[in-house]
């Protein structure tokens, strides 16, 4: 029996939301009293070994040129191929954009109860239950597992990266990969920019920044936090914004350290993408703003003189000129 | 073409979220009941899109539920839709979900099945893959685009920090996210159609659940905002580095 933690790349590099299910996967075979290995999928050009410093002991690299991208089919047949040769029992996926892709397609094929989203280790005291949020944050469940095989996918900024000492033994797996049915056209990232995704902290703002040409503060003050910024459904609606920056209920929901909501009023669809942030801090000029009962500190006051000053201090304590 | 599109039942985005019998069961009571966003605003205002645009095309929704889930299909059925098929059984889990769609879509040879990305009360991000996996069939998650050339799609689908761009050969399976298509009405003639278009209903494969809910609970509230004057911004700051410890 072992655990086998899925790590995913993106041009060759390691997701910092494999990171995470990689530290997980580490714990949740200590638990289980058991071994952690983990499998690389494709040409990387991480140094696989120094992931050894998670905690995992081996490494299987399927460096297979048809595995360079996702396609969800070819991928879930040699993971299930790799699961079965090192007799994996718990499968360990990020829940990220390609863990929602491949872990129930894996579910599906090795009818291996899944848990998407998991937020927490196993409770194994009594069968194998897992904690994941439901109602998009607004509640949780325990799911219990009763299958042979079981498959977590870790919602990603849930679970804390935590890095030792240690290298890891690589050893190649070979096998032969499907040509991919799924073929990449482009890719369009912006760069430069904090994924939103993936950002420890977000500035967000919404209509109290009364137009688009206003932007300007916000940016400023996420540059200066190196955060990622994002904002509410009827600035994406209006093309204020991309909706790629929408968080709530219809856009992303995120969990980082720190959520800034800015002239957000706080609708109950708008927390339910952000109810997971850890810290959340709202600037509104309306006392009355349902946000404020959501938050942990707030500022009643006009953004335009607010985040300018917040922008200030920031720069002060970083001793940023 | 035939486009399988799947429909589920969630509670309004608004609903007050709580559990009953020990906290094992959502509490039904007072909550209103909509098509799960993700499947009506992208997944079958899409499919609706590529039948205006090429009327020989054929929609059918599925969904999995009890008769009281009628009036929710009977409205996706007024924004566009062909027929439709009701598999007869409460949901059990996610997988039970997908077999029995996977069922419904073997039967009927669809070239695309349409998901939503998660619906918004599970928010399990399953069912689409589940469904393709149970078909041999390539699946493309979180697309926020889908155009049409002959028999092959090009699709763009959400990755961290952007996009990309995918071109898949039919049939296969997707998950629709914002993007794909800007919410509808139904409009007066849509529901009056929809009464008359057939909905059928079907008894359920013998398929086993591969997991369970033992319990639900709500998260610890918060402990109150912390307000700081906005001519004192520097406090704030102060509160975040010294205090939360966040920057």
């Amino acid at each position: 029996m072992s655990v086998l933690i899925f790590i995913d790349t993106a041009e060759g590099h390691v997701k910092k939301a494999s990171l995470e299910a990689l530290t997980y996967g580490v714990k949740v075979a200590e638990q289980l009293g058991t071994t952690a290995e983990a499998v690389v999928l494709g040409t990387t050009q991480e140094d696989l070994p120094a992931l050894g410093k998670y905690g995992v002991k081996k490494i299987h690299h399927v460096n297979n040129d048809n595995l360079n991208h996702l396609d969800a089919q070819a991928y879930t047949k040699v993971i299930a191929e790799v699961a079965a040769a090192c007799g994996a029992d718990t499968i360990i996926f990020s829940n990220n954009v390609n863990g929602k892709a491949i872990a129930p397609r894996l579910s599906a094929r090795l009818k291996a109860g899944l848990v998407a989203g998991a937020v927490a280790l196993p409770d194994t005291s009594q069968g194998f239950v897992v904690k994941k949020n439901v109602f998009s944050g607004k509640a949780y469940a325990m799911i219990s597992v009763s299958t042979p095989v079981r498959i977590i996918a870790l919602s990603p900024n849930a679970y804390q990266t935590l890095a030792g000492e240690g290298t890891a033994e690589v050893v190649a797996f070979n096998t032969s990969a499907d040509a991919p049915k799924v073929k990449l056209v482009s890719v369009n990232k912006a760069s430069g920019e904090v994924p939103l995704t993936e950002a420890e902290i977000v500035v967000s703002a919404g209509r109290g920044m009364k137009g688009p040409e206003h932007w300007g503060i916000v940016e400023e003050l996420a540059r200066t936090l190196h955060a990622a910024t994002a904002c509410s459904r009827p600035v994406a609606d209006a093309h204020w914004r991309p909706h790629n920056e929408h968080v709530g209920q219809t856009g992303f929901a995120i969990a980082p350290n720190l959520y800034i909501a800015i002239g957000i009023s706080g609708a109950i669809q708008h927390l339910a993408g952000v109810n997971r942030s850890k810290v959340i801090v709202v600037i509104n000029k309306d006392p009355e703003a349902p946000f404020f009962k959501a938050a942990d500190y707030g500022i009643v006051g006009d953004a335009f003189e607010v985040v300018p000053r917040m922008t200030a201090a920031i720069k002060k304590l970083r001793g940023i000129a | 073409m035939k486009i399988l599109v799947c429909i589920s039942k969630t509670p309004d985005t608004t609903a007050k979220i709580a559990f009953t019998d020990n906290n094992t069961k959502f509490d039904v009571n007072g909550v209103q009941w909509i098509i799960n966003p993700y499947d009506e605003w992208y997944s079958l205002v899409r499919a609706i899109e590529l039948k205006e645009a090429d009327a020989s095309t054929l929609i059918h929704l599925v969904t999995v539920g009890a008769a009281d889930a009628e009036p929710i299909i009977r409205k996706a059925l007024a924004l566009g839709g062909d027929e439709a098929i009701r598999v007869n059984t409460d949901s059990h889990d996610s997988f039970y979900i997908a077999a029995q769609i996977a069922e419904v879509a073997r039967q009927g040879g669809y070239d695309l099945v349409f998901t939503g990305k998660e619906t918004i009360d599970y928010n399990g991000s399953s069912i689409g893959g589940m469904v393709a996996e149970l078909l041999d069939l390539p699946y493309i998650s979180l697309a926020t685009k889908f155009e049409l050339a002959g028999t092959t799609a090009t699709v763009t689908r959400e990755i961290e920090g952007g996009e990309e761009v995918n071109e898949v050969a039919l049939p296969f399976v997707l998950s629709a996210t914002k993007g794909m298509a800007e919410a509808r009405i139904p409009n007066m003639r849509g529901i009056m159609a929809a009464r008359t278009k057939p909905l059928k209903v079907q008894e359920p494969v013998a398929v086993d659940a591969l997991t369970s809910v033992s319990g639900f609970g709500l998260p610890p509230a918060k402990a109150g905002v912390k307000l700081v004057d906005a001519e004192n911004v520097e406090e704030l700051v102060r509160l975040l580095h010294e205090e939360a410890k966040s920057i």
